[in-house]
């Protein structure tokens, strides 16, 4: 038995993203189910944000309230604080994942209980509060159908929203027949892998698990400032029967989720469903303020934790990333994450906004592959409903793992020599063409028929699924030189 | 109108060609362009790749070299792109005014039919830096569509990348040949003889693709089937 999903911001033992992203590649049933999952997603958002009139002014009105929400943070947080507790609820500040994880561990305990269900979370999957509870001696069971999946799995998440959207039917059907009994209830003999069957037997090997807790641990998809009121949405119901039916809920959330009023759920509310699993409105919205005497959890707990982002907000490029909602559409519409999947990001936040996100919270140095991770094609800030300009943050952060390893090594990396000589080779006419005229010779050794097959060096991984060009013998400078004499403008430096 | 051209260091180098096309259609559209010869690089393979000091000399010139021009067109969405969104990041200046060469031909000349004549099966791969930094829409298509002779055919998922992206195609060279390889299945299913794009760094890449299984599809930068005339085919 594992101890299951998400083990913290930087999964250590995947590599940087190039060779993570191999093992992928090679996997051709991962890249089918990829493929197809991303693809029926896709369209389905196309089509019902596609229906909405005002679909870009919800976006502008989300990105505007959520920039403007950052920039006042520190005063929604107090406020949060004081209409949670007057609510009859407990706030917790937590600087780290340690922190929060102890903060969880000590308010289970002093629930005395030795277990707690979960409501799909990724504040807890960042912290790795799972494993640091199984440390505790206490079982944390996921009942999201996905993470429920991803946790017999010994495996995990690929995906914000489908954690195991890497897995197809058939799989999910071994995984259940094999783990269930480890868990708890096992799964129904002759499972088959139908959807309905296999809904059935999770269904079935929940429900045990529900009526017994007496802990629920939560995330939250928001918190209003104005009346300490917290937010869950999600598509099962799970969800709402661990905030419901266990005595005590502990709630742990980001602090870049608070919103100033209920009014801001207008737009939120709208923009989270149709961009995550495109659906004009997600089945179950739960909400909660504070504690309700005689009526759901009597003793709830609101962690709020920071991890980072404090100084992700201090970064005025890169603090845009903390607007997001989670909900998955920049996954969806990447075409690196559609090739290579979550699990190469190594970090619970997978695809574009993992490879801007992941290296703000954690620091360049922990994750300096993943900004490089992308073509900037820019498919993912077209499809963001807060309008997070990803391309744009992951340029910035590329400079700054570049100045990080400047700082760090004595001696300039391969990459920066080539780079610094790219640069001094651009620097004027004269000497590019001094620099088109070394690349012409050598060029003459590798072609044939006009094409260069292989290249040599560096250059290798490029030529060895592509043919390259070989230069023409005048560059275009020189041609208008000479068919243009005297029209040619000389400065200084020619 | 003192219209400069703007070719960039990467079709300086490799494909000459199509400068001369750019030069050669608007001329015969009437206008002068100018070539100024101090030009270099807009800076953007350092600026992608996190070399910032390294492109900050290479935006500044740029800004010297085209200061003064009403207008300069470059056959490159992506420099255009990183002249227009990233140069002011850097040189703390606005930069001149780029235009790429669809943008150009039908926002400031205000012409579509440009009397091209290339009776040839083409498809055209809206490049990711045309489509969602540009947003040139459907320009270069209607371009296209006026082009006598010409057979256009749809290139299926049109808008998804090609998978260059520059540096990223050594960085992440096994990802970068998967989207390749997908992009060259969607140009062979439309049977076009010609795969046509605004810019000859994602033809560079995906008719390496091409070139490399063999499938004789031609790539052609938009501005050299736009410069095409009866006079041409023989
Ligand atoms: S970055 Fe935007 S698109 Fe991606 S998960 Fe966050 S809100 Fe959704």
């Amino acid at each position: 038995m594992t101890t299951g999903t998400g083990d913290g911001l930087v999964w250590l033992d995947t590599p940087a993203f190039p060779e993570a992203a191999r093992t992928a590649l090679a996997d051709t049933q991962l890249r089918g189910n990829l493929r197809r999952a991303t693809g029926t997603i896709r369209d389905k958002r196309l089509a019902v944000t596609g229906e909405l009139a005002d679909w870009e002014q919800l976006r502008a009105a989300g990105a505007a309230l959520k920039r403007r929400t950052l920039r006042h943070l520190d005063c929604y947080l107090v406020e949060l604080e004081e209409s949670v507790t007057r609510a009859g609820g407990t706030v917790h500040w937590a600087a780290d994942a340690d922190q929060a994880n102890r903060i969880v561990t000590e308010l289970v305990r002093a629930a005395g209980a030795d277990e707690v269900v979960k409501v799909k979370s990724m504040a807890t999957q960042e912290i790795g509060l799972n494993e640091a509870l199984a440390e505790a001696g206490i079982a944390a069971y996921e009942t999201d159908l996905a993470e429920l999946i991803v946790q017999l799995g010994g495996d995990r998440p690929s995906h914000i929203l489908v954690p195991a959207i890497h897995r197809n039917r058939g799989e999910i059907q071994g995984i259940f027949r094999r783990e269930m009994a480890a868990w708890g209830r096992p799964a129904p003999e002759g499972l088959t892998d139908e959807p309905r069957a296999l809904a059935e037997a999770a269904r079935l090997h929940l429900r045990e698990k529900f009526l017994r807790a007496r802990v629920a641990v939560s995330g939250a998809n928001f918190a209003i400032a104005g009346t300490g009121t917290v937010g869950v949405v999600e598509s099962e119901g799970n969800g709402r029967m661990c905030l419901t039916l266990p005595q005590t809920l502990i709630t742990v959330m980001g602090i870049e989720k608070v919103l100033p009023a209920w009014s801001d759920l207008e737009v939120f509310l709208q923009l989270l469903p149709r961009s995550s699993t495109g659906e004009r409105m997600n089945p179950y919205t739960s909400t909660w303020t504070g504690r309700t005497p005689g009526d759901g959890p009597q003793d709830f707990h609101l962690v709020l934790l920071d991890n980072g982002r404090t100084a992700t907000l201090a970064d005025t490029v890169g603090r845009q990333a903390l607007a997001c909602i989670r909900c998955s559409a920049c996954l969806n519409v990447c075409p690196v994450y559609e090739r290579t999947g979550g699990h190469a990001y190594g970090s619970v936040y997978p695809g574009p906004i993992g490879a801007v996100l992941t290296p703000q919270l954690a620091g360049v140095d922990k994750a300096p592959s993943l900004p490089f991770a992308s073509t900037l094609c820019g498919a993912c800030y077209d499809a963001c409903p807060v309008k997070i300009n990803i391309p744009e943050v992951l340029a910035h952060l590329r400079a700054e793992v570049v100045e990080s390893k400047r700082r760090s090594h004595r001696a300039p990396t391969p990459e920066a020599l080539v780079m610094r000589a790219a640069a001094a080779a651009l620097a004027t006419p004269r000497r590019l063409s001094a620099a088109q005229r070394s690349a012409r010779l050598g060029s003459h050794l590798l072609a044939r028929k006009g094409r260069i097959g292989r290249l040599p060096g560096p250059l290798r991984a490029w030529s060895d699924s592509r043919d390259s060009p070989q230069p023409p013998a005048e560059t275009f400078h020189a041609w208008w030189r000479r068919t243009h004499p005297g029209e040619t403008r000389s400065g200084e430096s020619r | 109108m003192r219209v400069a051209l703007f070719i960039t260091c990467f079709n300086d180098t490799l494909y000459p060609e199509t400068g001369k096309a750019v030069v050669r259609l608007l001329e015969r559209l009437g206008h002068t362009v100018e070539f100024p010869a101090d030009q270099t690089c807009c800076g953007q393979m350092h600026f992608n790749t996190g070399y910032r000091p390294e492109a900050t000399p290479l935006a500044r010139r740029f800004a010297e070299v085209f200061a003064g021009y009403d207008a300069v067109v470059s056959p490159s969405a992506s420099c255009t792109g990183m002249v227009r969104d990233s140069h002011e990041l850097l040189t703390g200046s606005r930069p001149p005014q780029v235009y790429e060469l669809s943008e150009f031909l039908v926002d400031v000349l205000g012409v579509t039919d440009v009397g091209a004549y290339f009776p040839h099966r083409v498809t055209y791969h809206p490049t990711c830096h045309s489509l969602r930094m540009l947003r040139v829409g459907d320009r270069p298509l209607r371009l296209l569509r006026a082009v006598k002779g010409i057979d256009l055919v749809e290139l299926p998922a049109a808008d998804s990348c090609c998978g260059f992206g520059g540096t990223f195609a050594l960085k992440n060279a096994g990802t970068s040949a998967a989207m390749l390889a997908d992009k060259a299945d969607c140009v062979l299913r439309t049977g076009a003889e010609v795969l046509s794009a605004a810019d000859n760094s994602c033809l560079m890449h995906i008719g390496g693709g091409l070139s490399r299984i063999r499938s004789g599809v031609r790539t052609l930068h938009l501005a050299e089937i736009l410069a095409a005339t009866e006079g041409d085919a023989r």
